[in-house]
Order: structure tokens, then C-alpha cells, then sequence
């Protein structure tokens, strides 16, 4: 299946070269979950600190359990903050 | 100490200026700037004033730790009755100006009445002194502020000024000091035009004092060390400054598009932090040149900025070809995804005309929105824009009319209303996103649901700074709640509030607080102020001063009714993302706020509350 990650801040440099906008199609196994994907991109974990599925917040225990699904975008954060 | 226990009392109609005691009893309860000079502010004016008349009077305040070597210890603000909203308002700014006018002697300056003509306050130390400004009036902000520096020669002189905004009476004109940093909200500005005061000039070289000296720099470097080897302050502020939200929020489905028609900006990758960073094709440069800090910051979230030399909008105007201030993430959003204008040279030259004609952005990127859909929906046409084809996405109708509202010319002027008086003006009040007349800023509620509450309640109108639940909701600081529910919102909001309004009152900047606690912030000013100030004080105080700010609001007229949000918010569902089908569950939210504030049902403090606070 195919889904969408987004890399945000520092982490976009972890992207493929060429990648535009922040983000790169993946072609990953069925039930891949965000944990994976990480490895797979080699991101320090450390500096995965904001973690969403099509937008919805994915808390830390849950990254190595939630399945992605076909079509789905991971988008990945260090830690930032706005105001 | 570290108060200087004096203030300037500056009678506009009569010219004197006259320094007086600080009263020390109300420092020890509201401690400065914010909550001191609203308690003046309370005491020494009619909450019926008119905004604009010479019997409303402005205060511009330090914090007991400005002027210090605390991290951010630099802030101001200006407190006085909102030209926009009729609400009190307290609008902060960072740079430099704080920190000269702590060190020329003065914990805060109250401006009275109304000057015969333009003039500008000018302090060396304890010499103060009302001048003639017919020479600056009718100037930006930027000419204003070179122009004292070299007739005074004096490069180190701090000048915060009023643009030609200001001087129109553009109902949403801001304070600017330094070039770039403002006092931005609630029309402070329109205020400071209307005493025909054009600019404060300061050079302060007495130094600010401390209670215990070593303990205080021990306490400072303690949190200079927090902010440091904190990912956020240390690291995340710094290079991508508050920018970095754009595409968070956009994710999130919380990104007010296009007058709030929408959550999602298809453009919100084009005007973000990551975009400002990125080297344009043409000229191998990026939008972004560098970051900047305010006096004595550790954490320099600042951006500086040059447009494309090409770009239409400076191409034939070199004093634009400059590196000036940049866009932080709510003047990006209020200028771009709030018109859908996705050109991010053209929102960086609208942010220069912002900073140069002392123009709020949020509220001025907000109201051309609001006009945008005046325009298309057919409620206006060319020729009450006088002839600007105000579509959504137009980055030349955009910059426009930004120029128009920065000189009060054309149809600047109605713009320069604000978007409430705006709609109302055009027959259709419900386009405005307004809260007590003040334009929300860069997080849709429906999408964050306790910022609906935020906004609601916020006393000087819709305003993210005064309870920032995103930090929360979205970033997980201190710790992660849902975006969607309802659940908890009460009490967060309540927290953030009370917290902010201390913080705010201390002379430190709102964003050490994604690394600070109020733990982090009450050994610093325990160690510099005389008294006792602990965690528990300062909540006490925060509650005191926000308990303080909505009494003035009600006996100015305020109800429980206007804390409300705007239609649209609370009937028309999120289309897209994860808030699709959600709209905003203020009612949910309102009365357990009330409850936990001490109020009755309709938003009153209880005589038992106002006790308890000790009012
Ligand atoms: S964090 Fe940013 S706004 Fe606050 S004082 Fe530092 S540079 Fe100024």
C-alpha cells in the first residue's frame, strides 16, 4: 500500500532528495505502523515528538501499535511551538 | 527593589510631566505592568469613557523583572480602554523600549488628556519632556523613529511611535518600537493617535537594582539553563520561530481559511516556516535571512526578512529592498490563509507595511478577509473598493489595500474600521470574526475546541495570548489533551489564564512558558522583588488581575452575552480534517467556566469571588 509522510522542521531533512513540500509517496507493507516508518527513515526518535495520522494525534505508546492504512498521511514533528 | 518605585505622570492638555511614587501596596498585589497598571488604569478612569477622548487615559508599563538579566526580561505594555473592542486592553511588546524606559527610572509612564497638537515625550533619565512632533506627524513609524534618533543625535535613543494609521484613527493601529516589535492589539495605537502623541522617545542609563543580587543571577542562569536544554525554546524557536505552526495547524484542521469558510489552507505549505527557510530558484536566497532577539533573550524567536528584488511588490521601490521584520506564524496566517493569498513575498511586504505604518496584523489580515467575502458574495463592489477586485487569493488586492489602511486613504478607511464595524456597515454583521469587536487569530475552534472558550472569555476580546491551550491540545505542553472534545477545557483555560496573566505582569515574555513553569519564574522574582513571591502568589495574583479585568469589562457595559463566538463557528461544521462535522461546544464549555471561577450564570464574580480574590 501507499501512504503519504510528511516531515516537518528539522526533520526534513530525513526526506528523500527531491522530495517537494515536505513530504514523499511510500510504498510499505499492509499494517506498517508510524514506529516503522520511522526506522525505515532512520529519524532520531527523539526528535519525533509530534506525531499525526490523517491529522489525529498519535500519543508515544501507541507508535509502535497503530496500523497505517492505504492512503493515510503520517505527518512528523520535532518538538516546536508557535504562538 | 526591583521596582523603581517611580512614575511618570504625563499631562497631555496641559504639557507637564511630573514623576510620583510608585504605590508600593498595589505592587505587592499586582505586581506590574499588566495587573499593576490595570489596577491604576481601574482606579483613575470612568469604565463608560470613550476610547477616544481625551478623559481615557493610556499606560505604558514595565514589569518588576524588565530591565533585568532574566531571560526576556525586556517586556512592556501598554494598558488602556481598547479603541477596537471597548474592552480593557493590554497589548505586549518585546524589543528594547522596556528595558530603556526601566533604566531611565521608571516602573511605567500614564499618559492623561489630550495634546493641543502633535507632540512626543522625550525622557533622558529623570529629565522628561513633551516636544513639539509637527515635524514626525504625518510620518511611518520608521521615519518617525530615524527621525528623533538623528535630531537628537543620538543612536541609542528607543523610540516606540505611531504610524500615519495612528494618526487616521484605523481602529486596529498598534504601538511599534524598535522598527518591528508591537504593542499590537485591541487599538492601542488608535488611542495614542487620539491623545496626538506621535512617539515616546527614551535613553535610560541608571541601571535596574535587585533585592538579593546573587541569588537573583543564580536564579536567572537556572532558567536561562531550562530554556537552553529545552527542545522547544533551545532549538525548535529559534530556527523555524512561531512560523513552524503553519503546517501543524493546517494538519490539525484548525486553520481558520478564508474568512473561517474553511479549516484547511491548500496554500498553507507556500507561506510556512519550512517555505521562508527554502532558497528561491531565481536568486539562490530564502525569504528568511535570519533570527533576532528581544532584549536580553535567550531564545530569539525573532525573523528578519527581505522580499525577492523582482517580486511586483518592491521591484520598483528599493526602500523596500530591505531586511526588516519578518512574518511570525499569526501575521502569515492572518495575512495569508485567512484572504487565501498564498504569495509569501507579497504577505512579507504586508507585514512590512504593518510594522511601518503601526497596523495589527491579525486584525487587519482578518478584516480583508471578511471584506473578501463582502466582495464576492456581492454585499460590496468596486465601487465602494474604488475599483479592487477583492477576490479571496488576490496577493495584489491584498497589499492594496493593506497601503490604503496603512495611509487611511480610499477604502483603507473602511477597512480600518475592523471587521465587525465592517460587516455591520455592510449589512451582514455575521461575516465578522470577531469576539467583543476583536478579530480571532490563527486557530479555528472547531478544530481546538478549547480556544472557542479562550476566545470567548478573553477580556480584551478574541485573543490566543491570554490562555494558550494550544500548547496543550496540539503540542502536548505540559501535557497532551484532545483537540476535539470539550472534556477538561474549562479548567484548562482557567489555568492558562491565570498563569498568563501573571507571567504577563512580570516583565518576561509568554514564550519562555513552553519551558517555564511558574515554578521556573517565581525564584527570579522572589530573589529581585522585595516581598514573597511563590508559585501560589503569583496564581493568586493572575486571578486577582483577570477577576480585576472583568469587572472593568462589565461595569464598562460588557455581559455574559458577549462571551459568545461568531455564528459560523457555532453552526457551521469543519468541512474537512479531523474536526470535519464539529462545531465549536461553547456551551458546553461556558457555564462549568463560570462555575469554576466563582461567577454566577450570567458571568458575574459572586461578592464571596471578589473576596476571595481580594478585591
Ligand atoms: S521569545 Fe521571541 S518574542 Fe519573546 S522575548 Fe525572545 S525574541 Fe522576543
Amino acid at each position: 500500500m501507499r501512504i503519504t509522510v510528511k516531515l516537518y522542521a528539522l526533520l526534513g531533512r530525513y526526506l528523500p532528495p527531491g522530495s517537494k513540500d515536505n513530504q514523499t509517496e511510500l510504498e510499505v507493507d499492509d499494517g506498517t505502523t508510524p514506529a516503522a516508518v520511522m526506522r525505515r527513515l532512520a529519524l532520531p526518535p527523539e526528535q519525533c515528538h509530534l506525531v499525526l495520522i490523517n491529522g489525529l494525534y498519535v500519543p508515544p505508546g501507541e507508535r509502535d501499535r497503530q496500523a497505517l492504512a492505504d492512503g493515510d498521511a503520517l505527518a512528523i514533528w520535532p518538538p516546536v511551538a508557535g504562538g | 527593589m526591583s521596582w523603581t518605585r517611580t512614575i511618570l505622570r504625563v499631562d497631555l492638555t496641559n504639557g507637564t510631566c511630573a514623576p510620583e511614587p510608585l504605590n508600593m501596596g498595589w505592587a505587592m498585589k499586582y505586581l506590574g505592568q499588566r495587573g499593576l497598571a490595570t489596577k491604576y488604569f481601574v482606579e483613575e478612569t470612568d469604565p463608560k469613557v470613550d476610547p477616544l477622548s481625551p478623559d481615557n487615559k493610556m499606560i505604558m508599563a514595565t514589569g518588576p523583572l524588565t530591565g533585568t538579566c532574566a531571560s526576556t526580561a525586556g517586556r512592556y505594555s501598554v494598558i488602556t480602554k481598547g479603541a477596537l473592542t471597548g474592552a480593557i486592553a493590554c497589548s505586549n511588546s518585546g524589543g528594547f523600549f522596556g528595558n530603556e524606559m526601566k533604566n531611565a527610572g521608571y516602573d511605567m509612564i500614564i499618559f492623561e488628556g489630550r495634546a493641543p497638537n502633535p507632540v512626543y515625550l522625550l525622557i533622558q533619565n529623570d529629565d522628561a519632556r513633551l516636544l513639539d512632533a509637527s515635524e514626525f506627524w504625518g510620518k511611518s513609524v520608521w521615519d518617525t523613529e530615524e527621525g528623533i534618533k538623528a535630531k537628537h543625535q543620538d543612536p541609542l535613543i528607543r523610540v516606540a511611535s505611531i504610524g500615519v494609521s495612528g494618526e487616521k484613527g484605523c481602529k486596529f493601529a498598534c504601538v511599534v518600537n524598535d522598527m518591528h516589535r508591537a504593542a499590537g492589539r485591541s487599538g492601542v495605537g488608535t488611542v495614542m493617535g487620539s491623545k496626538n502623541l506621535k512617539a515616546v522617545a527614551i535613553r535610560g542609563t541608571l541601571g535596574v537594582a535587585v533585592d538579593d543580587a546573587p541569588r537573583f543571577l543564580a536564579a536567572a542562569d537556572a532558567g536561562k539553563k531550562v530554556l537552553a536544554d529545552n527542545a522547544v525554546t533551545g532549538q525548535g524557536l529559534p530556527t523555524f520561530g512561531t512560523q513552524v505552526l503553519m503546517n501543524v495547524i493546517n494538519e490539525t484542521g484548525a486553520l481558520p481559511t478564508r474568512n473561517s469558510r474553511e479549516v484547511q489552507f491548500d496554500g498553507a505549505k507556500d507561506i510556512s516556516a519550512e517555505a521562508m527557510a527554502e532558497k528561491r530558484v531565481s536568486d539562490g536566497k530564502a525569504n528568511l535571512i535570519t533570527n533576532a532577539a528581544c532584549f536580553a533573550c535567550t531564545i530569539a524567536c525573532g525573523r528578519v526578512s527581505a522580499i525577492e528584488r523582482t517580486h511586483y511588490t518592491v521591484a520598483e521601490r528599493p526602500q523596500y529592498q530591505v531586511a526588516s521584520g519578518g512574518l511570525e506564524y499569526e501575521a502569515a496566517w492572518a495575512l495569508g490563509a485567512a484572504t487565501g493569498v498564498n504569495d509569501l513575498d507579497a504577505l512579507t511586504f504586508a507585514n512590512f507595511i504593518c510594522n511601518e505604518q503601526g497596523m495589527d496584523p491579525i486584525s487587519l489580515g482578518a478584516t480583508v478577509g471578511a471584506a473578501m467575502e463582502l466582495f464576492e458574495s456581492g454585499a460590496i463592489g468596486t465601487a465602494e473598493t474604488g475599483g479592487i477586485e477583492l477576490r479571496f487569493g488576490s496577493a495584489e488586492a491584498l497589499t492594496q489595500v493593506t497601503e490604503l489602511v496603512g495611509l487611511g486613504e480610499g477604502f483603507g478607511v473602511d477597512v480600518g474600521l475592523g471587521s465587525k464595524r465592517l460587516c455591520e456597515k455592510y449589512g451582514n454583521p455575521d461575516l465578522s470574526m470577531t469576539v467583543k469587536g476583536q478579530e480571532f487569530p490563527a486557530y479555528d475552534p472547531r478544530g481546538i475546541q478549547g480556544m472557542g472558550l479562550t476566545y470567548a472569555t478573553a477580556n480584551r476580546g478574541a485573543c490566543h495570548l491570554r490562555s494558550y491551550t494550544v500548547a496543550s491540545e496540539i503540542l502536548g505542553v505540559p501535557e497532551k489533551t484532545d483537540p476535539l472534545t470539550t472534556d477538561g477545557k474549562a479548567a484548562l483555560v482557567k489555568a492558562f489564564q491565570d498563569a498568563t496573566a501573571a507571567v504577563d505582569s512580570s516583565g518576561l515574555c509568554v514564550f519562555t512558558t513552553f519551558a517555564w513553569t511558574l515554578d521556573d519564574i517565581a525564584p527570579q522574582i522572589d530573589a529581585a522583588c522585595e516581598g514573597s513571591w511563590s508559585t501560589d502568589t503569583l496564581l493568586e495574583v493572575g486571578e486577582r488581575i483577570w477577576t480585576l479585568e472583568r469587572q472593568y469589562n462589565l461595569d464598562a457595559g460588557f455581559t455574559g452575552k458577549d462571551d459568545s463566538l461568531p455564528k459560523r463557528l457555532l453552526k457551521d461544521a469543519a468541512k474537512t480534517g479531523p474536526a470535519k462535522g464539529l462545531v465549536n461546544g461553547l456551551d458546553k464549555m461556558l457555564p462549568e467556566y463560570y462555575q469554576l471561577r466563582g461567577w454566577t450564570a450570567d458571568g458575574v464574580p459572586t461578592n464571596e469571588t471578589l473576596q476571595r480574590v481580594a478585591l
